[in-house]
């Protein structure tokens, strides 16, 4: 239902769950080690336009660069 | 000996539970990776010895970064009796992944519910039974900060090491497709026979999900055309995945209370990582921190100053052997005192570092850095290593082994000598104090650390375009949670930290002190007893070395004084304190009077033993850290450096009129 959109266009204090991640292996493998793993819901806490964002997953706090922020695609959630 | 591991995700408590179990005393902090490299200790338990390690932290087994390599190597390679999983009880979601991995290389696990305290703070509950029935391993609740659990804990791993099991461990159904594929891999492995791994399931998953380290083994054997087709990327995203569905799982049944709550550090982030005040926020702590080093400290200081030359004096004149006098006087009191001198700000500079690392701010300063920092061509996480520096630039260097791309790693360390450490402070507080007054000494000490920082950002940006093409890697970074710090811990941070000045002091540098003390006094006769340097030894030297700091106005003995710095750089101040000679009026005023330099000399002095050679130490680390030629490119590019700046300053100065 809900539009699929990349994690960085996500507002602070918006949620959204991750889809699938883009982007070289070796990134995507990490993410998923940290818990950024498709199915899991993750919340924008701090998000400055050009600067990295903080996410909040599985209760800790991920700092993402904004170029893979880009590659993590996530459907937002209401 | 029995060997058991601690492993766990970073920043769970690790090493402080190391601490605990050991009695060492190694080094903890509040942000993740203080540990990268793997650290021994004993305990004694029932009878039987017991060699724990500590290991550097990961999130799961596709490592990329030299510290996580260590601990994953150690693990699957060393397979140690007993693995001591450190899980973090307020994220048992994310922590749980790691233990099923572990469960599954066979391991002997034995999970320790760190952070318990803060759990129950939270109002968390969480059913210890039931997470043993249904992983199958021991779980023991600790509080490694207070030590609470600890004997649970040793016990646990005592009946594991004697192979009292507990139950059934569990085992993962990755789903049909899945499952195929590792009876396929298992059966190709029956044929290969590959020793030293877990067993042939853990062997086909690391293969699925495509391990580097196992898969590179593959590639040259025979049955790597049947393995090829059997690599999938969806497949190893699938692996992933059910993993993780099994861990939300399980935490839903073992939490049986969590309340959702806004934390301080929620709270905390909005301001400390507020998107305008964020950096003018970090500069204000940075401001704080050395203003607290030097006004804290100054009286302390001034005391030790005026005890040694109250001593010396008193041996001037009790000790009627000249030479042991002048020994005793102008050697250690005024070579080694002008060291010690500088005990205090140094310590306040660890304990306001050792502040900045327990309270969890230490990783934001990534987080806002960053952007500005890839302009330079600088990751993220360089940033650590360059805060760590302020303190020693050892431990700075081996911080950048968290920095997966070598690219940026080797960037990070090339770097660090710029970033102006501890044993420079005592350099420039002794000349600031003696050619500059009042403020502008300390406004000439706080541009130390802006020209250190500017310099490395500058060579870093050189670096990325001359030496090492390409993109910054990307930038992840888990932050920790915030907590308030205890007055005890960062006392005996600072102490563990800056005892090393002490150390240095009492031993080398003093030896240093000695040679120096000697060489300008002796010919005795000649000199006069000490009285008439030109004519001892170390003026040869000196007027060798003169013709090349001639041009920089500097004095044959504080050219000489620089060659002493190589060692340790608050060596250049013993051998300052030594080649001056005390006479009872403290080495602030004897250098104010000598007239070595002028305050604009003085200045371009500072920045020279800022930038020039690394020390030995910082030496020996690189050397271990990275290539050799990146090592002897370091080193040269900061002697020219160190030159050119100097000169620069000079010059400037003599374009305004300064002399
Ligand atoms: N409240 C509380 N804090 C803890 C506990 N255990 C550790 N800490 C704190 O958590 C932080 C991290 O501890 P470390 O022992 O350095 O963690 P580590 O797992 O070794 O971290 P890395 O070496 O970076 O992987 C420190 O500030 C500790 O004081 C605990 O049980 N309760
Ligand atoms: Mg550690």
């Amino acid at each position: 239902m809900n539009r699929i959109v990349p994690l960085s266009s996500l507002m602070s204090g918006e949620r959204g769950e991750v889809v699938e991640i883009v982007g070289g292996r070796g990134v995507i493998r990490r993410l998923y080690e940290m818990g950024l793993v498709p199915f899991s819901r993750v919340e924008v806490l701090i998000s400055h336009m050009p600067g990295p964002m903080l996410v909040k997953v599985n209760g800790s706090r991920i700092a993402i660069g904004r170029g893979i922020a880009m590659k993590i695609m996530v459907r937002k959630l209401p | 000996m029995k060997v058991v591991a601690i492993v766990g995700n970073p920043n769970v408590g690790k090493t402080e539970l190391f601490n605990r179990l050991t009695g060492l005393n190694q080094h903890v902090g509040n942000w993740p990776g203080v540990t990268v490299e793997k650290k021994e200790g004993k305990y004694s338990y029932g009878g039987e010895e017991i060699n724990v390690i500590d290991l550097p932290g990961i999130y799961g087994f596709t490592t990329r970064s030299i510290d996580e390599k260590i601990a994953k190597n150690f693990i699957v390679k060393n397979r140690p009796d007993v693995v001591v999983d450190v899980i973090d009880s307020t994220n048992l979601e994310r922590n749980l992944y790691l233990a099923l991995l572990l469960i599954e290389s066979g391991a002997n696990v034995v999970i320790a519910l760190n952070m318990w305290d803060i759990a129950k703070e939270r109002g968390m509950e969480i059913d210890v039974r039931r997470f043993e029935g249904l992983l199958g391993v021991p779980v023991v609740p600790t509080v490694a900060t207070t030590g609470e659990g600890i004997e649970e804990l040793k016990k646990a791993i005592f009946r594991a090491l004697k192979g009292k099991k507990k139950g059934k461990k569990i085992k993962i159904d990755y789903g049909h497709e899945v499952e195929e594929k590792i009876k396929h891999i298992e059966k190709i492995l029956e044929r290969c026979r590959k020793d030293g791994y877990p067993s042939p399931r853990w062997v086909a998953l690391r293969i699925l999900e495509e391990d580097e380290d196992i898969l590179s083994e593959f590639r040259k054997g025979n049955y790597w055309k049947d393995i090829e087709k059997l690599l999938d990327e969806r497949i190893a995203g699938k692996i992933v995945e059910k993993r993780y569905e099994l861990c939300s799982k399980l935490a839903a049944e073992i939490i049986k209370e969590k309340k959702e709550v806004k934390t301080l550090t929620d709270i905390l982030d909005e301001i400390f990582l507020h998107k305008v005040l964020g950096i003018p926020i970090f500069m204000a702590i940075l401001y704080a921190m050395f203003q607290f080093t030097f006004s804290f400290s100054a009286p302390f200081s001034d005391g030790i100053s005026l005890f040694f030359s109250w001593l010396g004096n008193i041996a001037k004149s009790n000790i009627s052997n000249e030479v042991l006098a002048s020994f005793v006087a102008d050697g250690i009191c005024a070579g080694l005192g002008s060291v010690l001198v500088f005990v205090p700000p140094i310590f306040c500079l660890f304990f306001a570092l050792s502040i900045l690392e327990d309270s969890g701010y230490l990783a934001r300063v990534a987080f806002v850095m960053e952007k500005i920092l890839s302009k330079f061509g600088l990751h993220g996480k360089s940033f650590i290593p360059i805060l760590v520096g302020f303190g020693c630039n050892v431990p700075g260097i081996m911080a950048a082994r968290t920095i997966e791309n070598e690219s940026d790693r080797i960037i990070t360390i090339m770097i660090n000598p710029l970033i102006s450490c501890s044993a420079r402070l005592p350099v420039y507080a002794l000349i600031a104090g003696a050619v500059f007054h009042g403020y502008t000494a300390g406004a000439a000490i706080y541009s130390m650390y802006v020209l250190g920082i500017t310099l490395a950002v500058l060579m870093a940006l050189l670096l990325r375009k001359l030496l090492f093409k390409g993109e910054v890697s990307p930038f992840i970074l888990e932050l920790p949670r915030y907590t308030k710090p205890k007055l005890s811990t960062s006392i005996i941070h600072m102490w563990n930290r800056g005892k090393w000045f002490l150390i240095k002091a009492g031993t080398f540098i003093f030896i240093v002190v000695i040679i120096i003390w000697f060489l300008s006094v002796f010919p005795w006769e000649a000199t006069n007893g000490g009285k008439i340097i030109e004519n001892s030894y170390i003026a040869m030297f000196g007027r060798i070395v003169e013709p090349v700091f001639k041009p920089l106005g500097w004095s044959w003995q504080a050219g000489t004084a620089l060659f002493f710095g190589f060692l340790a750089k608050e060596s250049i101040v013993g051998a300052i304190g030594a080649l001056l000679g005390a006479e009872g009026e403290g080495v602030y005023n004897a250098l104010a009077n000598s007239n070595w330099f002028t305050p604009l000399t003085g200045f371009a002095y500072m920045a020279f033993v800022l930038i020039y050679f690394p020390c030995v130490a910082t030496l020996s680390v690189m050397l271990r850290e990275m290539k050799l030629k990146y090592t002897l490119l370091t080193v040269a590019y900061t002697v020219l450096l160190a030159f050119a700046v100097a000169f620069m300053i000079e010059f400037i100065g003599h374009l305004f009129g300064l002399s």
